[in-house]
């Protein structure tokens, strides 16, 4: 993940405290969702950024995981999304953020 | 699973995927509210 | 009438010691991680030039093989070497490094390039050689200087070094004391998107077997800005590199949309020549330093070889109609506009549906769409995808949706229309415009009618919008007329008679004038 972007998760988590803060993802790959998913929980794993060895637990999802989709307004998500999920393997980006939110 | 009305909602969208925007109109219709968004891009 | 494509020009040129030095994912590395695994192992990952140069898809790039040829090779495609392939093809040439570091002093006209005179005596031989550089810019390069003097500028004067085998041959000074924009890292970005824009040039003129002449205008579409601090992105790269390429005739400016840039550059250059403005316009863009590597952390950490090792650039010429090259169609422009939104499907309804059902076309009445060709042999293993065949299933998925495809044609849709990605992944090169080198000959051979070119760009990587931007456009088959039979002598002579009509009859008060 985009090391400003990780500042910033970093930034929220600690003045709203970590319970309190969601990330929404819109990963275009499996692996690249599985990744950002791990470094707001676990840790940065390329330890590039300023997660690194930081496990902050946030609770994350995919937009395109059924948990979120159902709380989304129809109309709204067959507008902003619904075409991608032609396009994306979101059976893969499913399996991968599970994978991580069992690791918390 | 916790309720988006809820949190404070991070949004890391993609270029390739769904981008922040997009993603951010959907947070919002559900009532959510949204702390920071951003949207990545890998090329 | 419209303007048409009269040529095109795609080098590369190989800089594997320039990854390790300048590629802006290593540069990060050496500030947050100085003692990484990655810094550490990364040499072990870099490719010869033999090794890049029989790389496929880089024999796609230049037009030795067609992207065709790219479909019949299973992925992945690094381990899979092209026999006995050409360092000179179709479109263009790859360049090796020890070349190009020659050519960065040519293109300096500030004397903040300087080599080692070992370095140059042993290169400028090979240099003269090379069937692009003619003697006026062989001159430019000079004697050298001694390893002592470079290594003060390097070491003491915040210079940057230029490296070949991981030996410092020469550096960049520094423009300025103070002004960072004309720091010395700024000034080697710079000079080298000049140098593999003004090889794009030279070869576009080759290709072209035009008079540098003629040239009347040049527009640079790559993604780096030149100023000092009081006009930071002033610019005109495309005058500088038309300079050098020995374009005396023509005078150009800049244009900027990150990597929507080239179809954006393009779109101007065909309205320009349709408008009579100009005759002929080149679009010229030169490769990205910090881009090499960008992705080198996935590829060491797969035991992959880095493969962001080339820089890229690419030109093309637009003329008046010759009634034989392929037309850009100015009535069919895509464009993603403020209001347009960022959800998919409204970015791919602007760029493709809404253009051409403003003319009574269908999805599947483009023979082939040419988004972003970026390599996936690069994107894959860094968990960014396939790039381009993700695009294919946004344009099939919005043909589902219109209701122009079964939902089940879909990857059908992808196979017919779409292409797999072979350009470097160096932001503008690969927007759109690596096909249209193929698509002029495939119109030219009649193996398809109707291209749709299409740019991307993120606007929002620059901090002053959130929007994307993107716009696109059509390359057809010439309809067969000239311009210069447009107007024939008896069509003249039928509009003076009837003005002279209306003339009369206003005067008789038989007109229609306002009296």
């Amino acid at each position: 993940m985009d090391l400003e972007n990780q500042r910033r998760v970093k930034d929220i988590a600690e003045a709203n405290g970590p319970e309190n803060v969601m990330v929404i993802l819109g990963a275009a790959e499996g692996e690249a969702a599985g990744l950002a998913a791990e470094t707001v929980t676990l840790g940065d794993p390329t330890y590039a950024g300023p997660l690194t060895g930081v496990s902050l637990k946030l609770e994350v999802y995919h937009i395109c995981e059924q948990e979120i989709k159902d709380q989304i307004p129809e109309d709204v998500y067959d507008e902003q999304i619904s075409m991608m999920e032609m396009v994306l393997d979101v059976d893969d980006i499913v399996s991968e953020m599970q994978a991580i939110r069992d690791q918390i | 699973m916790s309720s988006i009305k809820d949190k404070k909602i991070i949004v890391i969208g993609d270029r390739d995927g769904i981008p922040g925007p997009a993603i951010d109109a959907c947070i919002l219709a559900a009532g959510g509210q949204i702390e920071y968004s951003s949207t990545e891009c890998f090329v | 009438m419209n303007s048409v494509i009269l040529s095109s020009s795609y080098v590369l040129v190989h800089t594997p010691d320039m990854v390790i030095h300048n590629g802006s994912t290593q540069n990060t590395e050496r500030v947050v991680n100085p003692d990484s695994e990655y810094l550490k192992a990364l040499p072990q990952h870099i490719r010869s030039f033999e090794q890049a140069v029989a790389y496929a898809p880089n024999q796609v790039y230049i037009g030795n093989k067609t992207p065709n040829f790219l479909n019949s090779l299973a992925m992945p495609w690094y381990d899979k070497p092209i026999e006995n392939a050409d360092k000179f093809g179709r479109f263009g040439q790859i360049m090796p490094q020890d070349e190009f570091y020659l050519l960065i002093q040519a293109c300096d006209v500030f004397d903040v390039v300087n080599l080692e005179k070992n370095f140059v005596a042993e290169i400028l031989p090979k240099f003269k050689n090379n069937p692009l550089i003619k003697e006026d810019i062989a001159l430019r390069v000079k004697e050298g200087k001694d390893i002592d003097f470079i290594e003060n500028i390097v070491n003491n004067e915040h210079g940057e070094g230029l490296y070949h085998n991981n030996k410092l041959v020469g550096s960049v000074t520094r423009g300025h004391d103070v002004d960072v924009n004309l720091s010395a890292h700024v000034l080697h970005e710079n000079l080298v998107s000049k140098a593999s824009s003004v090889l794009s040039l030279l070869q576009l003129i080759k290709n072209a077997n035009i008079d540098a002449n003629d040239v009347e205008y040049v527009i640079d579409c790559s993604e780096e800005a030149c100023g000092d601090v009081n006009q930071r992105g002033g610019g005109n790269f495309a005058k500088a590199a038309a300079e050098i390429a020995g374009l005396n005739n023509a005078t150009g400016s800049d244009v900027r949309s990150f990597c929507a840039g080239p179809a954006h550059a393009i779109i101007m250059a065909a309205s320009l020549v349709k408008a009579g403005t100009y005759k002929c316009v080149a679009v010229t863009a030169g490769g990205s330093t910090a881009k090499l590597g960008m992705n080198g952390k996935d590829h060491v950490k797969k035991g992959l070889p880095v493969l962001e090792d080339v820089l890229g650039g690419f030109a093309v010429l637009i003329g008046v109609n010759d009634g034989v090259h392929p037309e850009i169609n100015l009535d069919i422009v895509g464009r993603h506009t403020v209001g347009t939104g960022s959800s998919p499907e409204a970015v791919i309804t602007s760029l493709l549906s809404a253009p051409l059902e403003r003319v009574g076309l269908k999805m599947t009445d483009v023979d082939k769409y040419s988004a972003e060709m970026q390599n996936p042999d690069v994107t894959k293993p860094a968990g960014a995808g396939d790039v381009p065949l993700s695009n294919f299933k946004m344009i099939a998925a919005l043909s589902v949706k219109k209701g122009q495809i079964e939902r089940k044609e879909l990857p059908i849709f992808v196979e017919k229309h779409g292409m797999p990605g072979w350009a470097p992944t160096q932001g503008h090169i690969p927007s759109g415009v690596p096909y249209i080198g193929f698509a002029v000959n495939d119109i030219l051979e009649n193996k398809i009618n109707r291209a749709m070119i299409i740019g991307k760009g993120s606007l929002f990587l620059g901090r002053m919008t959130n929007l994307f931007d993107g716009v696109s456009f059509i390359i057809q088959k010439n309809s067969g007329k000239k311009e210069s039979e447009a107007i024939s002598e008896d069509m003249v002579k039928e509009f003076i008679a009837k003005a002279m009509r209306n003339f009369a009859e206003s005067l008789m008060g038989g007109g229609n004038y306002d009296k």
